[in-house]
């Protein structure tokens, strides 16, 4: 048994050791092996001490355990992002991101909106999402508009906020500029005002991407058919299956990176201009 | 110089006149006076240069003309016109201290820029900016984009830009302003021979003296506080001007009686 404990503990030392002797080339694959060496040692760690130590694998499953159950179950781990990343949080990112870029565009227009919309959408933002939740599922049901709806609820302020910063981005000289012109105000818009907008925007964008995963996720919770990744999370945890719980978390965890970094991608070839992405 | 023998067909026309033009800024201490009592013309074809200490308004005057600012006083038209008509009919180019490009549009965009919302066709768009490139020597830098290009070539981009639409006017609010004195001559040299080319009327706001009297048929020396001007000296200078001209009497007299100019008008109170 210990040799499980042992063994783990060289292969970190071992790593340890090849990282920092790694760290000091310059070679572009050292750049991605790096971090992945690290990754593999914590989970190696991991698997050692949970076997070497005989942990109750309600604590804690073995990263093995968990990858059986994963490999096992991908149906239903399939069935449960659909419902929950692509129907839950997915539309109610592009509509609260949406609704987030055109209330900026109106409020940035008219004064009175600044005063009176922006107060409001703070006051909203300020709600907890735990005491949102039950109540839009109690009014859009348990299918995945409710999670949508809340997915909105919790983008719609950061994405305004954001925005609305970003029309304000424009330099005084560059708005002047297009005064002299005699351009129109929806020339400037689309030809000033939104381009300059962009990094910020993108900085909402990237930001509500987390929370439109937690949002539909938590929303689950209080209510939803029996498949979604928090359904399965919060009954797969009454039945003490955590191997299934950790499964979805790396589910969430994948799929919560390869969406920030979707949209990190996209920012990189539209605000390319950009001084942070010029490199 | 047979200038002279030439018949002039026309009188020469007035672009701009301001007749005791005022203008106060309301801020939260106190009105401050940015113009008071400016009279000016400016004829068809002229090279007026504005030159003074910081806070004579000769940036403000720029900018009433070019209606981004009202003067709460005295009369001001240009091309016969209030300056918000002349700017919806737009009459003028205006280029500001820095170049003002737009990092997400490529050389050859930014000129197009004005050209797309005043609704020039496309092949007119493409001949116009390469035309312009031409005319500011930045030909085959159309693809490149601003961050790309040094400080003097940005300007240049710029002024390209606002030359590339038909306004027979230019306002130039220290263009060069911000470039080193080698960059800053050769500009002011092929601003001469653009000028002389396209036979533009053209406002310039400048700190420089030399820049001044060199660039000029006429020089309006303005004092500060409130601002007003105090001296419009015409240029004795041929129109034909290579930059050694710098050195004759000629220049040198203009530019004195420009920096006397400066010293009365300026008091030294703070």
């Amino acid at each position: 048994m210990m040799a499980w404990v042992f063994g783990s503990l060289l292969f970190w030392a071992a790593a340890w050791a090849l990282n920092v002797r790694l760290s000091r080339l310059s070679a572009p694959w050292v750049r991605f092996f790096v971090p992945a060496l690290f990754g593999m040692t914590v989970i190696i760690v991991w698997e050692g001490m949970v076997r070497g130590f005989g942990v109750n694998p309600v604590l804690l499953p073995a990263p093995s355990a968990i990858a059986a159950t994963f490999v096992g179950e991908i149906p239903t781990l399939w069935g449960d992002l659909v419902q929950t990343f692509f129907k839950g949080a997915l539309s109610g990112y592009v509509i609260g991101c949406t609704a987030g870029v055109l209330t900026a565009i109106a409020v940035d227009r008219s004064p009175f909106l600044q005063r009176g919309l922006l107060p409001v959408g703070n006051f909203v933002a300020a709600l907890p999402i735990v005491g949102m939740a039950p109540i839009l599922v109690m009014w859009f049901g348990f299918g995945w508009q409710s999670k949508a709806a809340v997915v909105v609820v919790m983008v719609f302020f950061p994405m305004l906020v954001n925005a609305v910063e970003g029309l304000r981005a424009s330099e005084t000289m560059q708005r002047d500029l297009m005064h002299t012109y005699a351009a129109t105000p929806g020339q400037g818009l689309r030809k000033l005002r939104l381009p300059a907008a962009m990094p910020f925007i993108f900085n909402g964008l990237k930001i509500c991407t987390t929370l439109a995963l937690i949002g539909a996720i938590v929303a689950e919770f209080f209510g939803s058919p029996i498949k979604g990744m928090g359904f399965r999370i919060s009954t797969e945890v009454g039945r003490l299956a955590l191997d299934m719980v950790w499964a979805e978390i790396v589910v969430a965890a994948i799929v919560g990176s390869a969406f920030y970094g979707a949209v990190a991608l996209a920012e990189r070839v539209i605000t390319f201009w950009h001084p942070s992405q010029r490199g | 110089m047979n200038n002279e023998t030439i018949p002039q067909v026309d009188p020469p026309k007035a672009v701009v006149e301001a007749r005791g033009l005022d203008l106060t800024f309301q801020t939260k201490d106190s009105p401050i006076q940015a113009l008071k009592d400016v009279s000016l013309t400016i004829e068809q074809g002229d090279f007026v240069s504005f030159i003074g200490p910081s806070g004579c308004g000769k940036t403000t005057f720029l900018r009433c003309i070019a209606a981004l600012e009202q003067p709460t006083g005295g009369n001001l038209t240009v091309n016969g016109m209030t300056p918000d008509e002349a700017r919806r009919s737009r009459a003028y180019g205006y280029v500001f201290q820095a170049a003002g490009l737009y990092p997400w549009r490529t050389i050859a965009k930014n000129i197009k820029l004005p050209l797309e919302i005043m609704g020039y066709s496309r092949a007119d768009q493409d001949e116009r900016v390469k035309k312009v490139l031409q005319l500011v020597d930045l030909e085959g830098f159309g693809g490149k984009f601003p961050w790309q290009l040094s400080g003097g070539m940005q300007q240049r981009a710029s002024i390209a830009r606002a030359l590339a639409f038909d306004a027979d006017i230019l306002l130039m609010d220290e263009p060069f302003g911000a470039l080193d004195e080698i960059v800053r001559d050769h500009l002011n040299e092929q601003l001469l021979k653009l000028w002389e080319r396209t036979n533009k009327t053209i406002a310039f706001v400048t700190h420089s003296i030399p820049e001044a009297v060199y660039l000029s048929t006429r020089i309006v020396v303005m004092s500060p506080r409130p601002g007003r001007i105090t001296d419009v000296i015409e240029s004795p200078l041929p129109k034909e001007r290579p930059l050694d001209i710098r050195d004759t009497p000629e220049f040198l007299e203009v530019a004195h009686r420009v920096r006397e100019g400066l010293r009365a008008g300026h008091a030294y109170d703070d």
